[in-house]
C-alpha cells in the first residue's frame, strides 16, 4: 500500500497508522476481548472485594464495640488475622503483589485471568474494608444505643438500624473504589491476563508504533470510566432523593 | 426495684460516678439534678449498661445486671429509656421506629405490636403521624415519639436522660405534659433534667448529684426550700 520514495500527507500517515494499529488484521477484536476480559475482571474483584471488605469490616468493628469486661477470644484471633491482611495488603504495592501471586504462589497456574481476578478482589477487599467500617462507625453512636436500650441484641441493631443507614455514607466512596479498580486491571497484564492493555501492547510489539494503540487504550478506558460515574450518578441521587421524602 | 450498690465509674483517671448507693421503688419518679459533669447521666447510662460500671452492682428486679451471665437484651427490655437527641431511627417510618424491637425481641406479633403503638400515638396525640419519618417532625414531636417507643416495650423502669435539653423553649410543655402522665400513671421513672420546675412539681425524690456523689436527697419540697448542704445552695441560687 505504501510505494517507496513517494511522500505521504499527514492525513495518509495517519489513516495508515490507524489502519494497522485498529483494522489491520481484525485487531479490533483483540481490543475487544481485552474489554471484555478487563470487564469480566473488574467484576468478579469487586465481588471478591466487597464479600472480603463486609467481613474484614463487621468482625473489625464487632470487635471494637465489645463491652469491656466482655472480651471474646475468638473475635481477638479473627481481628488480629484481620488487622494483618488489611496492614500488608495496604503496605505492598498492587503490581508486586501480582507478580508474587502470578509467579509465586500461582507459578504453575495458566489462568492468568483468574489469578489477576483474585490477586485485584483481594487487594480491593482490604481498601472496602475501611471504607465499609468508615461508613459503620460514622452512623450516630446514639443509635446504637437506642437499638440496643430497646432490648434489641448487636446484630439485630445492626441490620436494621446502623447498615442502612452506613450504605448511604459508603456508596460514594465505594463507587470510587470502584472506578480505581477499574483502571487498576490493567495491571494484569504484567502476568499475562488478556486485557486491554495487553492487546494494545501486542499490536505495539508487532506494528512498532505505539501512539495509536495506547492512546486508543486510554480512551476506551476514559469512555467506561466516564460511563460508569454517569451510572453511579443517577444511583446516588436516587438514594438522597428517598432521604428528603 | 433498682438496687445500686456501691456504684463506681472511672474515664480513664477521671473518676466520674464514686461509690454511689441508692434505691429506686416501684411506682417512684426520681429526679436528678445538678451541675454538668456531675455524673447525672453516667449514672442514668451505667443503670441500663450503656455504661459498663468500673465497680459496684446494679441489681434490677433481683437480678443482678452487671454480672457477666445475665442476658443483658432480656434485662433493658423492661428498661425503657429517652435520650436528649431522640435518637430515633432516620431510615424507618415512626410505626417502624416503635413496633421493630417488640417484634423483633418477640414480646408481640407484627399486628399486636401495631395496634399497640397506634394505641400509644393516640394518646400522646400523634397518631397521624404514624407513616411519616423522623425527619418530618419537629424537636417535640420527636421526642414524644421516642417515649412512645421505649413504652412499646412495656417496660417496668423508664430512663430520661435529659429529654428536654435538645429542644426549643416551646416545645418543652408538650413532651413534659406526656411525663407527667406517665408519672401519674404510676411509671417507675428516673429522669435527669434540668427542668427544676417539673422536679418540684412531679418528683417523689429529688437526687442532687455533685463531683460523683450524692450531696444531698429527699422529696422536691425540703430540697428545693430548705437545702442544706453549701454545694446545693449555691447550686440552686443559680439555675432558680
Amino acid at each position: 500500500m505504501m510505494v517507496a520514495g513517494e511522500t505521504t500527507t499527514a492525513w495518509q500517515k495517519f489513516y495508515v497508522r490507524f489502519y494497522q494499529a485498529f483494522i489491520e488484521g481484525n485487531r479490533w477484536q483483540q481490543y475487544l476481548n481485552g474489554v471484555g476480559t478487563t470487564l469480566l475482571v473488574t467484576a468478579l474483584a469487586l465481588l471478591l472485594g466487597i464479600i472480603l471488605g463486609v467481613i474484614v469490616a463487621v468482625v473489625r468493628t464487632a470487635h471494637d464495640q465489645q463491652r469491656p469486661g466482655h472480651r471474646n477470644p475468638v473475635l481477638g484471633l479473627l481481628n488480629g488475622i484481620m488487622k494483618v491482611y488489611v496492614t500488608v495488603i495496604r503496605g505492598t504495592p498492587m503490581m508486586v503483589q501480582l507478580l508474587i501471586m502470578g509467579f509465586v504462589i500461582f507459578a504453575s497456574s495458566r489462568n492468568y485471568v483468574m489469578v489477576g481476578a483474585l490477586t485485584l478482589g483481594i487487594n480491593s477487599g482490604a481498601y472496602t474494608a475501611e471504607i465499609i467500617r468508615g461508613g459503620l462507625m460514622s452512623v450516630d453512636i446514639g443509635q446504637m444505643e437506642a437499638g440496643r436500650s430497646l432490648g434489641l441484641n448487636y446484630t439485630d441493631t445492626m441490620r436494621f438500624i446502623i447498615v442502612p443507614q452506613a450504605i448511604k455514607a459508603i456508596l460514594p466512596a465505594l463507587g470510587n473504589e470502584f472506578i480505581v479498580l477499574l483502571k487498576d486491571t490493567s495491571l494484569i497484564s504484567v502476568i499475562g491476563g488478556k486485557e486491554l492493555l495487553y492487546a494494545a501492547r501486542g499490536v505495539v510489539s508487532r506494528t512498532y508504533e505505539a501512539m495509536y494503540p495506547y492512546i486508543g487504550t486510554a480512551i476506551v478506558y476514559l469512555v467506561l470510566v466516564m460511563g460508569f460515574t454517569w451510572l453511579l450518578g443517577i444511583f446516588e441521587r436516587r438514594l438522597r432523593a428517598s432521604d428528603r421524602r | 426495684m433498682i438496687d445500686v450498690k456501691n456504684l463506681t465509674k472511672e474515664f480513664g483517671s477521671l473518676k466520674v460516678l464514686n461509690n454511689v448507693s441508692e434505691h429506686i421503688n416501684q411506682g417512684e419518679c426520681v429526679v436528678i439534678i445538678g451541675p454538668s459533669g456531675s455524673g447525672k447521666s453516667t449514672f442514668l447510662r451505667c443503670l441500663n449498661l450503656l455504661e459498663t460500671p468500673t465497680s459496684g452492682e446494679i441489681i434490677f428486679d433481683g437480678v443482678s445486671m452487671t454480672d457477666p451471665n445475665t442476658d443483658i437484651n432480656k434485662m433493658r427490655q423492661k428498661m425503657g429509656m429517652v435520650f436528649q437527641h431522640f435518637n430515633l431511627f432516620p431510615n424507618m417510618t415512626i410505626l417502624k421506629n416503635i413496633t421493630l424491637a417488640p417484634v423483633r425481641t418477640k414480646l408481640m406479633t407484627r399486628e399486636q405490636a401495631a395496634a399497640e403503638a397506634m394505641n400509644l400515638l393516640k394518646r400522646v396525640g400523634l397518631a397521624d403521624k404514624a407513616d411519616a419519618y423522623p425527619a418530618q417532625l419537629s424537636g417535640g414531636q420527636k421526642q414524644r415519639i421516642a417515649i412512645v417507643r421505649a413504652l412499646c416495650m412495656k417496660p417496668e423502669v423508664l430512663l430520661f436522660d435529659e429529654p428536654t435539653s435538645a429542644l426549643d423553649p416551646e416545645m418543652v410543655g408538650e413532651v413534659l405534659d406526656v411525663m407527667k402522665a406517665l408519672a401519674a400513671d404510676g411509671m417507675t421513672m428516673v429522669v435527669v433534667t434540668h427542668e427544676m420546675g417539673f422536679a418540684r412539681e412531679v418528683a417523689n425524690r429529688v437526687l442532687f448529684l455533685d463531683e460523683g456523689v450524692i450531696v444531698e436527697q429527699g422529696d422536691p419540697h425540703n430540697l428545693f426550700y430548705h437545702p442544706q448542704s453549701e454545694r446545693l445552695k449555691s447550686f440552686l441560687a443559680k439555675v432558680l
